[in-house]
């Protein structure tokens, strides 16, 4: 439970990372290939990008022993409402993206209050909200809609040589979420709120707060991600929904070494975890591995990865800690 | 304790209401000038007033039904209607062993695995031949941002000879296929389009519009005024599904059909199945009108289940549901989205890379199973698997049955 | 009906069990469901109609309750509507229409099932995966490798006798009253788990949801406990298969979405996700309420973009008011 212990299973994270270079690596060069070429390079990094911003959000509420099922449609709605507002006016780019963000914000808002104050499960909650954003979407959008100008494409296209500016953007927002976990009290208040609620409570953390700005602060994220989709695709998408990032953020944040239950993990390992399965998307298509196979590959791989540190992360004493009653989710 | 849930509570709903009309006003904020975007509010609009439904394209590929394709008649995938030929000389190379790329929507249903399966054997064909040397695949299992990734990676390795494309959505791949076509490479894309014209050619059959039509056509010829139709759609928000359901649409619009639903089924059996039954015990269907194939036959069980006369059906041409028609001997019309235009992307790019002129859009015949075909179709297809298409135009090619009937 | 009879580890006033969970306001729900479609459309009161719900419903139910020994052991399996999709399409590729091999089919698959559930079980509770991680991971493994064997769309077909329990009832006239098999299945099905509750298994597993320590102290395998979940789980989503299946065919979507559908039944019915709370009829009860909201959407005619948002919306509403309850 020191921070010694973040530091072991996150060293963990990046030494599956590098097992899993070294060995996508020698598979592709047996096979003639380079997995380190500049373009196999810069397909690895973009293909981070959209996935760690959501899951450096997802981190927050998970570690919280919260988690949100509503993040794909928050990317889909913001990348709408982002395209809608900008609407190909170079000089609107800046309303586009606040109007995104208070959208992204307003429903990590409801999600928050709904989960803290009306003591709804998240599960429940966030697969709910998921459900009403899914309902407008498909009301209000028959397609893709909105035009992005092309300045604010340049922060889906452009490089600083390998490197995507995007995937410099999703750095920094690391930088600050770790910032906030490991130097503000609203973040050590998070592992507080995951760790133990009732502990938490009595001690004075003001845990339906904790779980706001948790919520407020996944869904903002999930809003810059739907912003990098807009700029991507020049326009907004409601089917980005079904991309499967709701699931996939989650496993990301586990594989980083982030208690599903809460109250231990770092956005370090997250990124971690996001870089795993970009190397693996590269290392596959550059192999050419049969799509059903990948699906296959994917699923084994985050099994046995997550074994691999569930082992030594799990001392005997805080296995205690998984399900205790009367926390919010559990009542 | 209580009161302040309760305020907690309508605060949430009263948060929740605000985003909504909040969201739903930002378009309309839209400056003049920008793209008119039509604010339907009401899903069950006539699909004559849709944002989908352009008249000036209705028109063209109702109109291309009955325009005779140049080609060759036994070899539909090379037909072309009313084409435009592009000159290619300057994109023609010497040598064989090309790299061919392709970046591939997904394999996520029946259609495109058939589809997949004859291209594959018809890059066999041309690897044998010599012309093509690598095939290299990127398969961007329906995401759109991962098929940008795929492109740019073709891009930049450099060595693609040729890059092939089969876009996930239309509009939002256009700035990757644009920086695709600036890199010089022959780009061809196919199935769905993109909005951008920069590519060599455009391979697709006539379109969503041609293919709702020709259904609801159907229906309306075949069934008295006043009859019910039950409409079962995949998903939301396609653009090549929204064409067909536009177009059907604005037939049954002008016609005296009644539509006595529209359901979203993502293409699920056992959903179809109860969809159809609970309309059923609501009230008589007397048509149904896909705008896939995908579950027709959980639909026509539906009124064997319940003891009903068969409607009037319009499915698709997929084996299953050709097999259940002839069984049945309802009145039924196999529509068609040409699978066979899995082929003429690579024979596009043998033609390409040796200079021959190809059509700028290139648009393949697109005709319906009818009756009087259905027993020529059963009988060249017999041994092939339920969810196969019986338009996959495989037939001359080397691997054919193997290929499509031991997956 | 005794409607949380089975939670009853102390004895409590029936008044105050029946408040006391989620599942008083999930029953109210349903009936007042009900109650509007039969007000909109009288016909579905007839005994046609109803049967048709509960043939449709069946698999959702077998479903539920196989989620609900899970979730109530305090754990996750999101791998059923794969597990359904890929059971499907290996009996229609294995058996091909062939009348002779359905049962030898019908054995193979509960083979496969249990060892998926035992796959699940073991690596959750012996590997100490997360088994939200485990079952994403298999669900993910079973999509694939089902289609990796088809070549991405199902082959085959299902035998005659093979769909007899999903789409045919008693007596077999179509059109005219009957009862169906698949509401004689799931009935079955959710007595046999009653039963199960009540008896040691049944109050170990909920007390393992409830506080695993406590149980393992009490000398009971926690492990053991929590992996017969996942086994129950496993085979109710292969009788399940047989049910849809039967129902409605082969076809390349079948399952998708129904591990969502499933917890989501059980958490209406005011099973506590983490475990240690809820009854078997409660997830029953939710099965039918979710299926029962379906239908009246259908009933009112609301289109069909609209749904998912009242989903949401009554989903949300109804477990914050049973959450209301609860705490006050």
């Amino acid at each position: 439970m020191t921070r010694r212990y973040h530091l072991g299973s996150t060293e963990i994270v990046y030494l599956a990372l590098a097992g899993i270079l070294l060995v996508a690596g020698v598979l592709v060069a047996v096979r003639g290939g380079n997995l380190f070429a500049q373009q196999n390079v810069s397909y690895m990094l973009t293909q981070t990008s959209l996935l760690g911003f959501v899951a450096i959000g997802q981190t927050l509420v998970v570690l919280c022993r919260s988690l949100d099922l509503s993040v794909g449609y928050v990317v889909a709605l913001c990348s709408l409402v982002g395209a809608t507002t900008m609407a190909g006016d170079p000089s609107r780019v800046w309303l586009g993206v606040v109007a995104a963000l208070a959208v992204a914000a307003g429903v990590g808002l409801v999600n928050g209050l709904v989960i803290s104050g009306l003591r709804v499960n998240p599960f429940i909650a966030t697969l709910g909200t998921g459900l009403i954003i899914k309902g407008f979407l498909d009301t209000r959008f028959k397609g893709p809609e909105g035009e992005v100008p092309f300045g604010f494409q340049t922060f889906g296209y452009t490089r600083i040589g390998p490197v995507p500016v995007s995937t410099v953007v999703m750095l920094l927002v690391a930088a600050a979420v770790f910032v906030l976990l490991t130097r503000t009290r609203p973040g050590y208040h998070m592992f507080a709120v995951g760790g133990n609620l009732d502990v938490a409570r009595l001690s004075g953390v003001r845990t339906g707060r904790v779980l706001v700005l948790a919520h407020v602060l996944c869904s903002l994220c999930a809003g810059v991600a739907g912003l990098l989709i807009a700029a991507r695709f020049g326009t907004g998408n409601a089917l980005v929904y079904s991309y499967g990032l709701d699931l996939d953020s989650i496993a990301a944040v586990v594989l980083g070494g982030t208690l599903l239950f809460g109250g231990r993990g770092s956005v370090v390992g997250t990124v971690g975890g996001v870089a795993i399965l970009a190397v693996l998307d590269t290392a596959f298509n550059v192999l050419d591995v049969n799509p059903f196979f990948k699906d296959v590959l994917r699923g084994v791989i985050i099994i046995a990865a997550v074994a691999l540190y569930a082992r030594r992360q799990l001392d005997p004493a805080s296995r205690r800690a998984r399900f205790t009653t009367g926390g919010g989710d559990a009542a | 304790m209580r009161s302040i849930r309760v305020l907690l509570a309508s605060a949430a709903a009263g948060t929740l209401l605000l985003l909504t009309a909040c969201v739903t006003e930002t378009p309309t904020e839209q400056p003049p000038g920008a793209e008119p975007s039509v604010a339907e509010e009401t899903p069950d609009d006539s699909g004559a007033e849709s944002e989908w439904f352009v008249q000036a394209d209705y028109d063209r590929e109702l109109a291309q039904r009955d325009v005779a394709p140049e080609g060759p008649a036994d070899e539909p995938w090379l037909q072309a209607i009313e084409p435009e030929y592009v000159d290619t000389a300057d994109l023609a190379s010497e040598g064989g062993d090309k790299t061919l790329c392709f970046s591939n929507a997904s394999v996520s249903n029946p259609w495109r695995v058939t589809g997949w399966i004859t291209m594959q054997q018809q890059v066999e064909v041309l690897q044998e031949e010599g012309v093509i040397g690598e095939f290299r695949v990127s398969d961007a299992a329906d995401d759109d941002n991962k098929q940008i990734s795929d492109i740019q990676a073709f891009v930049e390795a450099g060595d693609c000879d040729a890059i092939i494309i089969s876009p996930s959505t239309t509009a939002t791949l256009t700035p990757a296929v644009e920086a695709a076509c600036e890199s010089g490479t022959p780009v061809i894309v196919f199935d769905r389009g993109v909005n951008t014209d920069c590519m060599v050619t455009f391979i697709h059959p006539i379109g969503g519009y041609a293919y709702g039509a020709v259904g609801a056509e159907f229906l309306v010829e075949n069934l008295d005024p006043g009859s019910t139709v039950l409409a079962l759609r995949i998903l939301p928000g396609v653009d090549v599904l929204e064409h067909r359901w536009a177009a059907a649409d604005k037939v049954f619009s002008e016609s005296e059909i009644e539509v006595v639903g529209v359901e979203f089924t993502g293409g699920d059996g056992a959903k179809i199945k109860d969809l159809v039954t609970q309309y059923l015990q609501r009230g008589e269907v007397d048509g149904i009108w896909m705008d896939a194939g995908d579950g027709a036959v959980a639909a026509v069980e539906a009124f064997e289940d319940a003891g009903q006369p068969y409607p009037v059906f319009v499915g698709e041409d997929e084996m299953s549901f050709l097999r259940k028609w002839d069984e049945t001997g309802m009145t039924a019309i196999g529509n068609v989205y040409s699978n066979f235009q899995w082929r003429t992307p690579i024979l596009a790019a043998q033609m390409i890379w040796a200079g021959e002129e190809v059509p700028s859009e290139w648009v393949l015949p697109q005709e319906p199973v009818a009756e009087e075909d259905l027993a020529e179709f059963l009988d060249a297809n017999a041994d092939m698997p339920s969810l196969h298409y019986a338009k996959f135009g495989g037939e001359d090619l080397p691997g054919y049955p193997e290929a499509w009937t031991d997956r | 009906m005794t409607l949380t009879a089975e939670t009853s580890r102390t004895a409590r006033p029936w008044r105050e069990r029946l408040l006391s969970g989620g599942s008083w306001t999930v029953l109210a729900l349903l009936v007042l469901i009900l109650a509007v479609i039969v007000v909109i459309n009288p016909s579905f009161a007839e005994p046609m109609s109803l049967m048709a719900f509960a043939k449709k419903t069946a698999p959702l139910v077998v479903l539920a309750v196989g989620q609900y020994f899970v979730i109530v052991s305090g754990e996750f399996d999101l791998s059923v509507g794969s597990l359904v999709g890929a059971q499907v399409v290996i009996a229609a590729r294995l058996m091909d229409g062939d009348e002779a091999l359905t049962w030898p089919v019908l054995g193979l698959m509960l083979v496969f099932g249990l060892l998926v559930g035992l796959v699940n079980g073991l690596v959750t509770t012996l590997l100490r995966v997360p088994s939200f991680i485990t079952t994403l991971g298999m669900m993910l493994v079973l999509f694939g490798a089902i289609r990796l064997w088809t070549g991405g769309a199902p082959t085959g077909a299902l035998s005659e006798s093979f769909r007899v329990l999903g789409r045919k009832g008693f007596p077999d006239v179509p059109g005219q009253f009957q009862v169906p098999y698949a509401l004689l299945v799931a009935l079955v099905v959710v007595g046999l788990a009653v039963v199960l509750m009540r008896r040691p298994f049944g109050r170990s597993l909920v007390a393992a949801g409830d506080n695993a320590v406590a149980v393992a102290y009490s000398g009971a395998s926690v492990w053991w406990l929590r992996t017969r979940a996942f086994l129950l789980s496993s085979f109710l989503a292969t009788v399940a298969a047989v049910l849809i299946g039967g129902f409605a065919g082969v076809t390349a979507q079948v399952g998708q979405g129904l591990e969502f559908m499933a917890i989501t039944a059980v958490v209406l019915g005011g099973v506590a996700l983490g475990g240690g709370r809820g009854t078997v009829i409660a997830a029953m009860v939710g099965a039918l309420t979710l299926e029962a909201l379906f239908t009246l959407f259908n009933q009112l005619a609301l289109p069909s973009t609209v749904r998912p948002a009242v989903q949401g919306v009554i989903l949300i509403a109804a477990v914050a008011y049973a959450a209301r309850r609860r705490r006050t």
